[in-house]
């Protein structure tokens, strides 16, 4: 498995070193009722100004695998086996101390809610200087030129005023702009942006996409897009990994995965997605439920709800397998 | 600003006004003064002399009204049982009073942070269980025995630490202070320590589950993320956030330490006003305990008044007027 994937998949990511490489990640939580695998050989790579859609259902495992790689699974949770490397250096397994160092200069992150995600006692202008100084080896005068430039950059009017305002003074979408500003300021390479406009007003929605789809491209940073929306990654994204109850089933060019989608739950969740033109906020409704971490089926996961489900699927776990365009973990691409 | 601090002391006015009328009532019809003042033996023309010198013959309306402007004029009459004005022994007993409480405080906020810092951060390491277990003990046990048992240790076996008293007290014009001795120190460890316990422990306890509270919000993750040092992300945004509640807490129990004070200062016969109060009661002395009933009244309204003043400090979100945000 880890031979294949290590070649890049199909006519899909460029030629490069990947920035970031995931290998057979498997993340479990001890509970008192055994333990729960929250992802089970998780793979993929992003490649250096790459973006990287993740789609999925509540609950497939897209926040974990960005906590993972960020190094902020939250106890009990764990990284149970696989690796996850930076540029080539594994930070999966680093003290905490120099993980630290990694997270916001290396790897930026953008959270979902941006009501919640900054603090409200400090002003904006102090979390982003505290961000660039703790990163950059820049004093507190050109911290806070770059903290006023990177507010302007993300599109706040005003902004040598707003640097001194308390984010409770921002609308939410500006606030997003601004947890935007803070995950981008020490220039990292590579930003996990998980649902960064789920929690806002649909209206604003594709204006925050738009500018974190510039800034990446600006700044060359990779990006690992977490999103519902299946329009967001037809427009933003270069690839696309589908996730199902912590495993990824499908993973190819954005196109392929929209056009010809492979697995048969990537079908269904395209199965009616109209041209571009029309958006479709939210990916459609398949019958049934995804399993519970507890109750994972044997076999295919998705063998409970797939139409083309055969005896094969009900023992045997499918690995990633070459599916045309694309690859996918079906049973119906086994070449044997 | 000055509106906040405007309509704060006016909606303390009701309070202010109640124990007033709670301190009047008992000044008026609890006990008999006339007779505790003339003691045995009198003739009517003294007691109709001495009824019309404290005014009792006039009206309800009349007698409060004289009453609280005289209690506005910090005038409270006479104590029965020293026959000195009632102002004049609590200006003289507050210092020691208030050095203790604001010791007491000292030690609750400067152990207490902290431990609770700590004991939320190192959830399960011995030493927050340790911590966790000498809390409850502080909790449980009443303040005269927490003190009777300090002055067993302290006082009777190590006979490190005086047992009673103020020691040497230097005086900085009406203010007399005990922290210009070595004497004066001393004496004020124990009772300090006594009085501080139970909020320390209170305190402690309330920055613990504070910071538990704090450290699973979004923007601890966030400051996390962005690779803030864990002494920035703890210290800075994590107990930033715990002080709203705790400064509402450490307020109101600074209230109650000078309120409480009067079980500690009579363990150790600490020359306060709560010593006072208790000898006043005793003698159903009351001038002094209507005097000092709404003293305490007002040690609390000033409490509230400075807590709220220091959330606005703390809390840019109250800085804005009505609505603000978006
Ligand atoms: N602390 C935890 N203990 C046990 N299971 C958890 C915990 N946190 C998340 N999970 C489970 O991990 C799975 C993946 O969650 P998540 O990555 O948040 O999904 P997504 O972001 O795709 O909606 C979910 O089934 C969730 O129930
Ligand atoms: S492996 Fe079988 S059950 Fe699973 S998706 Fe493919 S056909 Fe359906
Ligand atoms: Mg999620």
């Amino acid at each position: 498995m880890s031979e294949t994937e290590t070649l890049p998949a199909a006519g899909s990511a460029p030629a490069t070193a990947p920035l970031l490489s995931v290998r057979n990640l498997r993340v479990e939580f001890p509970t008192r009722r055994g333990t729960l695998v929250a992802l089970d050989d998780v793979s993929f790579d992003i490649h250096p100004g790459e973006v990287l859609g993740v789609v999925g259902e509540s609950g497939a495992g897209k926040s974990m695998t960005g906590a993972a790689i960020i190094g902020l699974l939250e106890p009990p949770g764990r990284i149970a086996a696989g690796s996850i490397s930076l540029a080539g250096k594994r930070i999966d397994n680093l003290p905490y101390e120099q993980m630290r160092r990694i997270r916001g200069r290396e790897i930026g992150a953008i959270f979902q809610d941006p009501l919640t995600t900054l603090n409200p006692l400090y002003t904006v202008g102090r979390q982003l200087v505290e961000t660039i100084t703790t990163h950059l080896p820049v004093g507190p005068a050109e911290a806070r030129r770059r903290a006023i430039e990177w507010l302007e950059l993300v599109g706040i009017p005003a902004a040598a005023q707003r640097v001194d305002s308390y984010p409770h003074e921002f609308s939410g979408g500006m606030r997003q702009r601004v947890v935007i500003a803070l995950a981008l300021c020490a220039e990292p390479k590579l930003v996990v942006a998980d649902e960064p406009t789920t929690a806002l007003d649909v209206s604003i929605q594709a204006q925050v996409i738009a500018l974190l789809k510039r800034l990446a491209r600006e700044k060359g940073t990779a990006m690992m897009l977490v999103t519902h929306d299946m329009g967001v990654i037809a427009e933003t994204a270069d690839r696309v990994a589908v996730m199902y109850a912590g495993r990824i089933i499908e993973i190819g060019a954005v196109r392929s995965v929209v056009k010809e989608a492979a697995h048969p739950y990537t079908a269904g969740l395209m199965g009616s997605i109209p041209p571009i033109s029309h958006r479709v906020e939210r990916l459609e409704q398949i019958d049934g439920a995804m399993p519970r971490l507890s109750a994972i089926p044997p076999g295919c996961p998705y063998n409970p709800r797939c139409p083309r489900v055969f005896d094969k699927c009900l023992t045997l776990r499918p690995e990633l397998l070459d599916a045309g365009a694309t690859r996918a973990a079906c049973w119906l691409y086994d070449p044997k | 600003m000055f509106a906040f601090i405007v309509s704060r002391i006016l909606q303390a006015l009701p309070v202010m006004l109640t124990v007033s009328l709670i301190s009047f009532a008992m000044f008026a019809y609890v006990g008999d003064p006339v007779a505790i003042m003339l003691g045995q033996d009198f003739t009517e023309a003294q007691r109709q002399a001495l009824v019309q010198q404290l005014g009792l013959d006039q009206p309800f309306f009349v007698q409060f009204a004289t009453f609280l402007g005289n209690a506005v004029q910090g005038e409270f009459g006479l104590s029965y049982r020293l026959s000195r004005p009632v102002a004049e022994l609590i200006a003289e007993r507050a210092p020691a009073t208030l050095e203790l409480a604001l010791c007491a405080a000292f030690i609750a906020l400067a152990v207490g942070v902290p431990m609770g810092v700590y004991t939320g951060l190192y959830r399960h390491s011995w030493l927050s269980r340790f911590f966790l277990t000498f809390s409850l003990i502080g909790v449980s046990l009443p303040t005269f025995l927490i003190g009777i048992l300090l002055i067993l240790t302290f006082s009777v076996w190590l006979g490190w630490l005086p047992s009673f008293g103020r020691g040497d007290v230097a005086r900085l014009g009406w203010w007399s202070t005990g922290f210009l001795s070595w004497s004066g120190i001393k004496a004020l460890i124990l009772p300090a320590i006594t009085l501080g316990l139970f909020q320390l422990t209170l305190i402690m306890r309330l920055v613990r589950s504070e910071m538990l509270e704090v450290l699973r919000t979004d923007y601890i993750k966030f400051a996390r993320a962005r690779g803030l040092p864990n002494r920035m992300v703890h210290f800075g945004h994590a107990l930033k956030n715990t002080l709203v509640p705790v400064i509402t807490i450490a307020g109101l129990q600074l209230g109650a330490i000078i309120a409480f004070a009067i079980v500690t200062e009579t363990v150790f016969q600490w020359p306060g006003m709560g010593l006072l109060f208790i000898q006043s009661v005793g003698a159903a002395d009351i001038p002094v305990m209507a005097a000092y009933l709404m003293l305490i009244a007002a040690v609390f309204v000033t409490i509230n008044l400075i807590v709220d003043l220091l959330y606005y400090a703390v809390d840019p979100r109250l800085r804005i007027g009505r609505g603000g945000g978006h």
